[in-house]
């Protein structure tokens, strides 16, 4: 099993790490020729949106990478990947893939002096650390988008079939569970 | 300072890697930063080339110039304060900045004591231009890094010369002894538990970015091939011919260091660069300001 995980700017090395003590394989993604090798996933890092949405565009990689999630290929986003798979952003024309029923609200704690850490629960795992980064949250769902997590009462995780989104990052701390969820994830999409 | 919000701090400067921070003055500068691919910009009335040009003393930014900006776009906002010049940092948290970069661009307030970053909630950026000075500023509580390079010069070569500092030292502190880490931290005037951190994780504690001359994307992808974490960009764009074009090709040249091709294509008709002045032809030697 192989993970791709966007690396066109942001916290993508952390991502990798976890993968990496996990024992799943990673390529990065930097520009249209990396999309050739074969990989079974997609990780979109925290990071600014703006960035990667436009570095995503000018770099090639949209379309199809719009079209394999589109077709079922799991991804999983934290933060600014939240933002890039939201259908919208309430406060925020900007929008990329729109592929998850999600709409989010942008930097919807503020500034820096609002980022936090908490803990509460992740539905199918428990309670887990949640470090949230000028961070994003998750309005509402619909169609068959679930919330599978919820902190100070907003929406803090979501999943619609083979997408996953956290406004948090799981990649920051030690606890690997939700990279774990997500391995589990692309497994099952194999198997179906 | 809370535990937890000196690692929030650092965390926001891992959300910036691979990024490109760049100098502005006026909202309509941080706009065309933000639509380029900015993942940051920095607040400054005057960019470093003007104010080495115009002389005299450089101060913090006027604070409703740093809102309009924060006002006009959706990415972090960073604004400088002047060494050692604790009141106009308590200023910019005053109003929420996300970053304050602690400067030897602007003219230093305290010729002895920087700032004690620990007493602050927002985080702090701080240059260095070795190992040693790298360490002190993290012991005082910065929770980024960059070097001082020389800034508004557009000339690379001090950047270049601090960011091999810094990682020769990591490497040689990475091949030590643990006995004889006590007499590097003294050598190095550096706090001992950070010494043995970067003896253990071969790297810095916290984020490293370059900064100070870099003007344009073969630079940029120098410093990232030097082990830059990404870039700040000052004068180089605003006082170059096109900078909207230049500002994005320095943002894939930081994406794509190592694609020759790529940056081949990039570096093509960017229009003039600044001017720049070599480092023998400067009168102010910024890096020399803070130890």
């Amino acid at each position: 099993m192989t993970v791709a995980v966007l690396a066109v700017q942001g916290a993508f090395a952390e991502h990798e790490r976890a993968l990496a003590r996990l024992g799943a394989s990673f390529c990065e993604l930097r520009r249209k020729s990396d999309l050739s090798r074969a990989f079974d996933g997609l990780i979109l890092p925290g990071g600014e949106s703006t960035v990667q949405g436009k570095l995503l565009r000018e770099l090639g990689m949209f379309g199809e990478l719009k079209a394999r999630i589109a077709d079922g290929m799991p991804v999983f986003g934290t933060c600014a990947g939240l933002l890039l798979l939201a259908k919208e952003t309430v406060n925020d024309s900007r929008a990329y893939f729109r592929t998850m029923d999600i709409s989010a609200v942008r930097n919807a704690y503020g500034r820096q002096l609002g980022s936090f850490f908490a803990e509460s629960d992740f539905k199918g795992i428990g309670k887990i650390p949640m470090t949230f980064i000028r961070a994003p949250y998750i309005q509402s769902v619909s169609g068959s988008a679930q919330v599978l997590a919820e902190c100070g009462g907003r929406i803090v995780a979501a999943r619609q079939k083979n997408q996953l989104v956290t406004a948090f990052h799981p990649e920051l701390n030690e606890d690997l569970s939700v990279h774990r969820y997500f391995l589990d994830m692309i497994g099952q999409a194999a198997r179906e | 300072m809370e535990e937890n919000r000196y690692e929030l701090n650092k965390n926001l400067a891992q959300m910036l890697k691979g990024g490109v921070i760049m100098d502005v003055t006026t909202p309509e500068q941080a706009k065309i930063a933000e639509d380029a691919g900015a993942c940051a910009v920095m607040a400054l009335e005057r960019i470093p080339a003007d104010i080495r040009a115009a002389g005299g003393v450089a101060r913090m930014s006027d604070p409703k110039m740093i809102k309009g900006i924060q006002a006009a776009v959706s990415i972090p906002v960073m604004a400088k304060c002047r060494i050692g010049h604790f009141a106009e940092a308590q200023i910019l948290q005053a109003i929420e900045i996300d970053y304050i970069d602690e400067s030897e661009v602007l003219s230093p307030a305290d010729d002895k004591y920087h700032i004690d970053k620990t007493k602050f909630s927002v985080p702090f950026v701080c240059g260095a231009k070795d190992l040693g000075e790298a360490l002190r500023r993290i012991g005082e509580g910065a929770s980024m890094i960059r070097t001082k390079g020389e800034p508004g010069t557009g000339d690379v070569v001090q950047a270049v010369r601090h960011m091999r500092m810094m990682q020769a030292d990591i490497r040689r502190i990475a091949a030590m002894a643990e006995d004889e880490l006590y007499e590097c931290a003294k050598q190095l005037q550096a706090p001992c538990e950070l010494v043995n951190y970067v003896h253990e994780h071969k790297k810095l504690p916290v984020v490293n970015f370059a900064a100070g001359g870099v003007a344009t994307p073969a630079d940029a992808a120098l410093m990232m091939q030097l082990g830059a974490e990404g870039v700040f960009v000052g004068s180089g764009i605003f006082k170059s011919g096109n900078p909207a074009k230049r500002a994005a090709a320095i943002v894939k040249a930081v994406t794509n260091f190592r694609d020759a091709d790529l940056l081949a294509e990039l570096s093509e008709d960017l229009g003039e660069a600044m001017v720049g002045i070599n480092e023998q032809e400067i009168q102010l030697l910024m890096a020399e300001r803070g130890r």
